[in-house]
């Protein structure tokens, strides 16, 4: 009689460019966070190092959408807003903006809850959910692909069945999210204020990426978390594991730093001219792995670096 | 203490701007007021502060909070419920909210547009932020806005794209599936405006003091409803000088975005 082998458990722990290895030009990517929170940036960065091209990215969209346009990774772009706030004020995306502008992206424009009934609709597994969203504004003309349905009930006059919207499911290759703490295994938690549509997006792609400030032993979540309640994202949707402190930088990840307001303003003011752009990009986005890039920041004169 | 007369001189546009703001959330009871902006957030703190006490409200983040400054730092906050970003959806589905959003154009059927302004739909010559929530919205809730720069590119005959529904749109649709819209004001620094006409087309509802018809009409692409009678906004109470002055405003952030008139 022979011991059976028993499998070990799934090893989960990659780098962000093994990550962006497993990832082909012309995928459909899922980005979390909003605006500038929480946003997988170490993620992006590499995406941003990679040769891929031609990639669809679907996303509460902020600084992430203009790097991604500005380095010309993106040719398609799922989105109800690009807002990289700066203070308290919402500012638009000049980068994002000209790509539109200059028609080198084509988009989907939906409502913010459009884009969560399409990523709740993949997830499970259901070809698209009804919603009032979108009845009478011109979505239609920014969303070509848009359809309706004819409620099979009758209406709330016991006529004819309301006609909806038919949200179609938002399916993703891959997804891309930054949280606050995981375990080894890939469970994962938020301990800011608000989980935002992160789980959502890694239930909707094929291959789940979650970045974390810091990995905990399997057992001691909980108490890294704060609360049971915050363990909103468990390893039946994670496929790799990427450690990455201040990986969220230059965007917010609350309550373990806050927006990098200089960095971002230096960001979206190289808009302004090409030659910014490329010496931003080659002073902060051509370093050949995310170590590099945050020995640079921790480099930086201290003058405001201390808030 | 002040006189009525001496605390009239004291009265600057804005503080106008803030009182019609609360008057429009009056009689909404307990819903969510979502008034998004500085002049917007610091009216719907005074309705609350006042007349409205039962409304409940953001602090812009992920939770519905009790205080009544407008800005409110994070250990200050008095929180009364979580309600993340996606929570947001089940009450603005569920009909319990007005809100109030700006606008960069605005129609004389109240349509909004905050996605982009002149080429194609699928490719506009400038680029805005997007449909954000505003076709939920509109679709789903009461919806008001608020214009701090009234003008003839705002105030437009026909918004380049409709991201936020207006009566046309919404009689369009029918009276079921529009049964929830509603659009209660657009409050600018000029003037209070609404829908009540026949037509749903927008009237004048009030100037602000020191507005007079003429300017309103010239910095509209659109021709008003103009009734008999034409009233003025009214003025802060005294206490609600005080409440915004003192209270939910001590920074004065609403002279910035609503500057005195030379």
């Amino acid at each position: 009689m022979t011991d059976e082998t028993y499998p070990a458990p799934r090893h989960k722990r990659i780098t962000e460019d093994e990550a962006v290895a497993k990832l082909c030009s012309g995928m459909t990517i899922g980005i979390g966070g909003w605006g500038s929170r929480r946003k997988p940036m170490s993620l992006v960065r590499a995406l941003l190092r990679s040769d891929l091209t031609d990639l669809h990215v679907v996303t509460y969209g902020g600084p992430e959408v203009g790097m991604l346009c500005a380095a010309g990774k993106l040719s398609k772009l799922t989105f109800a807003f690009v807002a990289p706030d700066v203070g308290p004020a919402a500012v638009l995306e000049p980068h994002f903006r000209a790509a539109r502008q200059r028609g080198a992206l084509a988009c989907t424009e939906l409502d913010e809850g459009m884009l969560l009934l399409g990523l709740q609709a993949a997830a499970w597994r259901v070809p698209f959910l009804p919603t009032r969203l979108g009845l009478g504004s011109d979505l239609p003309l920014v969303n070509p692909g848009l359809k309706t349905v004819r409620s099979p009930y009758p209406g709330p006059d016991g006529g004819e069945g309301e006609e909806l919207i038919a949200q179609p499911a938002i399916h993703l290759d891959a997804a891309l999210v930054h949280l606050n703490v995981a375990d080894e295994r890939g469970n994962g938690a938020f301990t800011g204020p608000d989980l935002y549509f992160d789980d959502l997006m890694l239930e909707a792609a094929a291959q789940r990426f979650v970045s974390t400030e810091r990995i905990v032993p399997q057992g001691d979540l909980v108490a890294a978390a704060g609360d049971v309640t915050r363990l909103r994202v468990s390893r039946l949707h994670v496929d790799g594991l990427i450690l990455a402190p201040n990986g969220a930088h230059p965007t917010s990840c609350d309550p373990d730093y806050a927006r990098d307001e200089d960095f971002q303003k230096t960001y979206l003011g190289t808009a302004k001219d090409p030659a910014l752009w490329d010496a931003f990009r080659s002073e902060w986005l051509s370093f050949p792995t995310e170590a590099g890039y945050q020995a640079a920041l921790a480099a930086r004169p201290t003058e405001e670096a201390a808030s | 203490m002040s006189s009525s007369t001496d605390l009239s001189s004291l009265i600057r546009r804005a503080d106008v701007c803030a009182v019609a703001v609360a008057d429009t959330f009056r009689g909404d009871g307990e819903i969510l007021a979502n008034p998004i902006g500085t002049i917007a957030m610091i009216g719907g703190r005074l309705a609350r502060a006042t007349h409205e006490p039962d409304l409940m409200m953001t602090d812009g983040e992920a939770c519905l909070i009790a205080n009544s400054e407008a800005i409110v730092a994070q250990p200050n906050r008095v929180v009364e419920t979580f309600n993340p970003y996606r929570r947001m959806f089940d009450v603005v589905w569920s009909g319990r909210r007005h809100v109030m959003m700006g606008a960069t154009q605005v129609d004389q059927y109240g349509n909004q547009n905050i996605a982009g302004l002149g080429g194609t739909p699928l490719q506009p010559k400038t680029q805005l932020l997007g449909f954000r929530g505003a076709p939920g919205n509109t679709i789903n809730d009461t919806t008001s806005y608020f214009v701090a720069n009234h003008g003839p590119r705002v105030f437009v005959a026909a918004v380049d794209i409709v991201t936020g529904i207006g009566y046309d749109r919404a009689a369009a649709l029918g009276p079921i599936a529009a049964r929830f819209h509603e659009i209660r004001r657009v409050v600018s620094n000029l003037g209070v405006f609404d829908f009540e006409t026949p037509d749903h087309r927008m009237r004048v509802r009030s100037l602000h003091p020191g507005v007079a018809l003429d300017e309103v009409v010239a910095a509209t692409g659109f021709e008003l409803v103009v009734p008999d009678g034409l009233t003025s906004t009214r003025l802060p109470t005294p206490d609600e000088l005080r409440l915004l002055s003192e209270v939910i405003d001590p920074q004065g952030n609403r002279f910035k975005e609503v500057p005195e008139p030379a």
